[in-house]
């Protein structure tokens, strides 16, 4: 099977975050970024359907120059070549121009299955597969635990996550999108090898032009929403912190749950 | 003068509260904009009594389509009955209740209607130039404040909790049918069954303590001193879900959207960031501890003590101190 997987570049956000200078994202310099946590299992499960079948993985990734680290990590691991939407008219899309323009990058090739992860972490709009999959006409579903790719490669078993402790089993014909949750594999680590062969793999950089999209489509310009600000929330209503050394800090903790909140 | 559409959503003939929420949302957001009050829809089939209830608050109308092709949910037959209504009627606003099933399908419904698409917001305010709505960001430690640009509908949902469901305005709205064209229905996924997810054998919800682990704990060798925490308070030890994916606990200790609902007397949250599907599991806890080494974490605002410090040192502190408590 060909298996087209979409990766985003997000921040960790364990680091230290700080508003960018126009307050609408962060500053980048020394942040650093990793594959987003639900697009590493939606890799996975692209490469384990695409070693069982005998095909190939394709990474697709929309964002700034230094997403080439992230498709390196891919290709590393095992995908066979990279498609990176890089043009700066791409950038600064919505959920809607960014689905547009990987549906226009993964139309030009013949693809079995599209798997994405199931929402970014930063962002978290959760809708970008489910786009691309309306615009290729295919079926999708959102929030995959279980794919099972049936004999013949026709059709596929998928397992959706639903509130409340249910799964929904369906069958979906191929090809599809499905976006994938976390914890459904267990995400291979990189060998050596795998990096240093990472580095002859292709990586294309197609432009809007080549996609066969307007410019004016795509990115901030081709989105219904635009943001005007990012803050951190107003702190207040929060916790009391309880400072000091970690003995004090413990001490004034227990004496306000025994006290205060009485539960000890 | 500003249409306002709100979807319902029904499960077996139940509103979820997340779907009496989007209806508060919509009557705020009809409220500010001036103008009509807003129209509900609801889908699915034998649902008299759920529209019923719906028609109990003050909207203008509520939408039955009730048709035996609704009645298992799925995308293409959602989409089919919900485009044909957006193609139709040009609301200006459609609001959803922000849960699994909307986001399976309210993506795909704005890429087919062309409508724009706003995921998981928590607010709104009047910004200049118009709306501005927000959303929280990078695991809920940021928010964002965005503006809608360009012409058309644009399908909102709305985050558990962000518009209180006794903000509902009561009323009596008229129910119409809506006619279901099956020709409009794509099947586009054949549902063959439902399954419990790993048969929850442990019970957290009657639990007086809960210690939860987060990621930040580490791994599987690393849960010790929270067992040892756990067994000073008489509690018992649950986990955020990336606790649950790596294997470090078995799935039926999990807390949050896709685990349990619990509301102890103590949640002591270590290395836990606090992102919405956790805390939507444990925010009904009387009183949350939380220890995080980051004090930007967004689990200290709903935590009533916090401790900024390395859970390593901080757990076996505190198991110490509460042994030496309690005496
Ligand atoms: C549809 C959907 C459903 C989901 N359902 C659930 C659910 O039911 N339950 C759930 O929990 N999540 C769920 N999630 C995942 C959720 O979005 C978060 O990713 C998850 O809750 C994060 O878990 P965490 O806080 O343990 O990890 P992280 O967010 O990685 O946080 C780890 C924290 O540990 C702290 N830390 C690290 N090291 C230390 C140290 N040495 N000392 C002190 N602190 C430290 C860090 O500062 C950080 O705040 C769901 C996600 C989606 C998309």
């Amino acid at each position: 099977m060909r298996i087209a997987v979409c990766i985003k570049q997000v921040p960790n956000t364990e680091a230290r975050l700080r508003v960018s200078r126009d307050g609408t994202w962060l500053e980048e310099d020394d942040l650093p970024f990793v594959i987003n946590e639900n697009d590493t299992f939606a890799l996975e499960e692209g490469l384990k359907w695409a070693e069982a079948t005998g095909g190939e993985v394709v990474v697709f990734s929309l964002g700034p120059d230094r997403v080439k680290d992230a498709l390196l990590k891919a290709l590393a691991v095992g995908a066979a070549r990279a498609v990176h939407l890089a043009d700066p008219a791409f950038l600064g899309g919505d959920a809607l121009a960014t689905g547009r323009a990987l549906a226009a990058a993964i139309r030009r090739e013949a693809f079995d299955l599209v798997l994405t992860g199931s929402q970014s972490d930063d962002l978290r709009f959760g809708g970008t597969g489910s786009i691309i999959a309306g615009h290729l006409g295919w079926p999708h579903v959102w929030l995959v635990m279980g794919v099972e790719v049936e004999a013949g490669h026709r059709t596929a078993k998928v397992t959706r996550e639903m509130e409340s402790g249910v799964n929904e089993i369906s069958r979906v014909a191929l090809p599809a999108v499905l976006e994938i949750q976390a914890g459904i594999n267990h995400p291979r680590y990189a060998s050596l090898k795998g990096i240093m062969a990472a580095k002859k793999k292709e990586i294309s950089r197609p432009t809007p032009a080549e996609l066969g999209l307007d410019a004016a489509a795509v990115g901030a310009a081709g989105s219904r929403l635009e943001v005007v600000s990012v803050a951190f929330p107003e702190s207040g209503s929060g916790a009391q912190m309880l400072e000091g050394d970690v003995k004090t800090a413990v001490a004034a903790l227990v004496e306000k749950l025994q006290k205060e909140a009485r539960v000890l | 003068m500003a249409k306002i559409w709100v979807v319902v959503q029904q499960r077996e003939g139940q509103l979820p509260r997340i779907s009496w929420e989007a209806v508060a949302a919509a009557q705020k957001l009809a409220a500010h904009l001036g103008g009509g009050k807003p129209e509900a829809f609801v889908l699915g089939a034998g649902i008299g009594l759920a529209a019923a209830e719906v028609a109990k608050a003050d909207l203008a109308a509520v939408h039955v389509a009730d048709d035996e092709a609704l009645r298992t949910y799925t995308p293409g037959g959602t989409i089919g009955v919900l485009a044909a209504a957006i193609r139709a009627g040009r609301p200006d606003y459609v609001i959803f209740p922000h849960t699994y099933q909307s986001v399976d399908f309210v993506p795909r419904l704005a890429q087919e209607t062309e409508s724009g698409l706003l995921p998981e917001v928590t607010g709104f305010a009047a910004g200049d130039g118009g709306l501005v709505w927000t959303r929280p960001i990078l695991g809920g430690k940021l928010q964002s404040k965005v503006k809608v640009k360009g012409e058309g509908t644009v399908l909102v949902s709305v985050q558990s909790g962000a518009f209180p469901a006794d903000g509902v305005i009561k009323g009596e709205a008229p129910l119409q049918p809506l006619a279901v064209d099956p020709a409009g229905l794509r099947a586009d996924r054949e549902i063959l069954g439902y399954e419990e997810v790993a048969g929850e054998k442990v019970d957290l919800t009657k639990a007086d303590f809960i210690v939860a682990a987060g990621r930040g704990v580490g791994g599987a060798d690393k849960m010790g001193p929270l067992e040892e925490l756990a067994k000073v308070l008489g509690a018992e030890i649950a986990a955020s879900r990336p606790v649950i994916d790596g294997g470090w606990l078995p799935r039926d200790r999990q807390i949050g959207s896709s685990g349990q609902t619990v509301a102890p007397r103590l949640y002591v949250a270590v290395g836990i960031s606090g992102a919405i599907q956790h805390l939507v599991g444990m925010k009904g806890s009387s009183v949350i501890v939380a220890i995080n080494k980051d004090p930007g974490a967004p689990i200290f605002s709903v935590a009533q003590y916090g401790i900024v410090g390395d859970l390593h040192e901080v757990v076996p502190a505190l198991t110490a101190a509460i042994q030496a408590a309690k005496g």
